[in-house]
């Protein structure tokens, strides 16, 4: 997942993603990049992200991004 | 009418349910009846401290509180000037300075925020003020023979309120609007919208800026009710979608990128916001793309393009949209609101021909009294019609737009409508995520910042994205990044930084923008 990391770091290079656990709670991940992040994911990593898994519990951690990612392509 | 408190007032008398809700946000609501009490409160505080025709500073977060806090300053004879941290500890410290409000309202956070501040000497203040917390102002004992004295004292030219926005020579430029400026913008929206007492608003926009008039003094004139709906919602459609239909919102006015984000996301494919009976969008351009999602998924619904600058107060041009016309360029902005006129002058001052382009002019009783503390400024956009030979103030907008027609074809008889369509600006003041922006004022800032050279910011239409270029030798990328992060509102941000040796010019010297952005299109 080094392109996911990559794509928020090119957005937020001041957050250490490894450790943040509420992106969304404490607004560092906020409605400016969330279409950003979305079409970054579509184009590099090739994911599609379906509107239905667009929900904070998703998007706050690294790590549950991964999953999500992780997750909608074994499907 | 002369004073927007008479909304709420007529309301409060005529209703037969004082207890309806009039603002409901995440953690708290307020009642007509609490809203009523709390602003008369609020009012008699301040007019103990004997402030009369003074800006008074509204620093509070986003909840139904904010409003009593606005209208308990209208009801002590002074105008409120609403900030939010959202604008940065720097635009909030120039803003204060400027407006030298001798009493800011604040809450238990930002009271904090600004004790913080001070403490670290971020701000150090030139003049002397005083803060009080809402909670204590809001509930402080009410001088209704002193609020009388100080209504009659009152009349409709006088200042409501000044927002601020972005400014050209890199600090924020203050908007002055009256009484009168609102009271008619209200009355023309509420007849264009057909607003009445079942309204229920969702409100998108932040409420220190003059969009939020909108939501807030309908809701006062009809006893109708507004959701602040959760900024965070709009990052997941699908959630916002049931908050809207969970709460039966059916009136909504955002920036179109609110909209465009639901659709574009692909939120109708799970959700429908089958409530809304009205939706009006503006502050930007909606591309047609989206909006043909949104009509798609509600074809009975209200759409309604919604156009003007905030020295006009709020809007100024309207457009019902068809539900079956084909608009595959864009969506025209219409025609003036009732009581307001729309004049596109050439180059040379003259009415162009239709199809040719003039600046957008506006004259009406929704003109504001112009910029706070700048004369000079205000003498350069409103001026003399040159059209007229009585005294006639106009306001120069700097967009264009020119006239063109649409063939609806209903029926046999032809329908043409003459409509006016928004052609782009005359400088660089740009629309992202319906915020206004001038370049320069990243430009300056960035240029601001030891070692860099030349800064050049141009907007990205295609993709919504701000690229800024600098010229430095020991400047990094990712200092600018944070220096500008910690300088300007998060919807300031260029979202690309690309560090260049030499900039590109026009023939005429000029940093050539053109060039620039076909350069960052391709990254």
């Amino acid at each position: 997942m080094e392109k996911l990391l990559e794509i928020l770091q090119e957005m937020h290079e001041d957050i250490d993603f490894s450790t943040h656990v509420s992106l969304i709670d404490d607004k560092v991940i906020d409605s400016f990049d969330i279409i950003t992040l979305i079409a970054e994911i579509d184009d590099r990593i090739g994911v599609t992200i379906p509107p239905e898994e667009l929900i904070p519990k998703n998007f706050n951690s690294f790590s549950a991004m991964v999953n999500l990612i992780n997750k909608l392509e074994n499907e | 009418m002369i004073n927007v408190l008479d909304y709420l007032e007529n309301t409060i008398k005529t209703m037969s349910n004082p207890d309806k809700p009039a603002f409901i946000g995440e953690k708290s609501s307020l009642s007509f009846n609490e809203l009523y009490m709390r602003s008369l409160s609020c009012g008699s505080y301040i007019a103990s401290k004997e402030l009369q025709k003074q800006p008074i500073v509204v620093f509070m977060q986003k909840t139904p509180a904010i409003i009593a806090a606005f209208l308990g300053v209208v009801y002590s004879g002074n105008y409120y000037v609403p900030i939010d941290s959202e604008i940065t500890t720097l635009r909030i410290r120039m803003i204060l300075e400027e407006v030298k409000s001798p009493l800011i309202i604040c809450d238990e956070v930002t009271s904090k925020l600004l004790d913080k501040w001070s403490s670290e000497r971020d701000l150090d203040w030139d003049y002397d003020y005083s803060t009080v917390l809402f909670s204590d102002a809001g509930s402080f004992l009410i001088d209704y023979n002193k609020l009388t004295a100080i209504r009659k004292s009152t009349i409709d030219v006088d200042p409501l309120y000044v927002v601020f926005t972005s400014g050209s020579t890199g600090t924020p430029k203050g908007v002055i609007a009256t009484h009168r400026s609102v009271i008619d913008y209200i009355e023309n929206l509420s007849e264009v919208l057909a607003l009445d007492s079942d309204t229920v608003f969702g409100n998108q926009s932040p409420l220190y800026l003059d969009a939020c008039l909108k939501e807030v003094f309908p809701t006062l004139k009809f006893g109708a009710t507004t959701y602040l709906i959760p900024p965070s919602l709009f990052m997941f459609p699908v959630k916002l979608i049931e908050y809207i239909n969970e709460h039966k919102i059916n009136t909504i006015c955002w920036v179109a990128s609110a909209l465009s984000m639901v659709a574009g996301l692909g939120a109708f494919s799970v959700a429908t916001p089958k409530s809304l009976k009205t939706i009006a969008f503006g502050s930007e351009i909606f591309p047609v793309r989206h909006f043909n999602l949104w009509r798609d998924v509600l074809p009975d619904t209200r759409f309604i393009h919604l156009y003007g600058p905030t020295e006009a107060t709020g809007m100024s041009c309207f457009y019902e949209v068809s539900n079956s016309y084909d608009y595959s360029g864009s969506i025209p902005i219409g025609s003036a609101f009732p009581n307001t006129e729309i004049i596109l002058l050439d180059d040379n001052n003259n009415l162009p021909p239709d199809g040719k382009p003039g600046e957008i002019c506006i004259r009406g009783a929704g003109l504001s009294l112009g910029y706070f503390g700048d004369n000079e400024k205000t003498n350069s956009a409103f001026v003399q019609n040159p059209l007229s030979i009585f005294p006639d103030i106009i306001y120069r907008t700097g967009d264009m737009g020119y006239y063109g027609s649409i063939d609806l074809e209903q029926g046999d008889s032809n329908d043409v409508q003459r409509v006016l369509f928004y052609k782009g600006r005359r400088d660089h003041q740009i629309k992202h995520m319906g915020y206004r922006i001038e370049l320069a004022e990243i430009e300056l800032m960035a240029a601001s910042f030891d070692g860099v050279g030349l800064a050049c910011a141009v907007f990205d239409n295609e993709n919504s994205r701000i690229i800024l270029y600098y010229m430095s030798d020991s400047v990094d990328k990712s200092d600018v990044k944070a220096f500008l992060k910690a300088n300007l509102p998060r919807y300031m941000l260029p979202q690309t930084i690309i560090h260049c040796d030499n900039m590109p010019k026009t023939a005429g010297g000029k940093i050539d923008r053109v060039k620039l952005l076909e350069l960052g299109s391709r990254k």
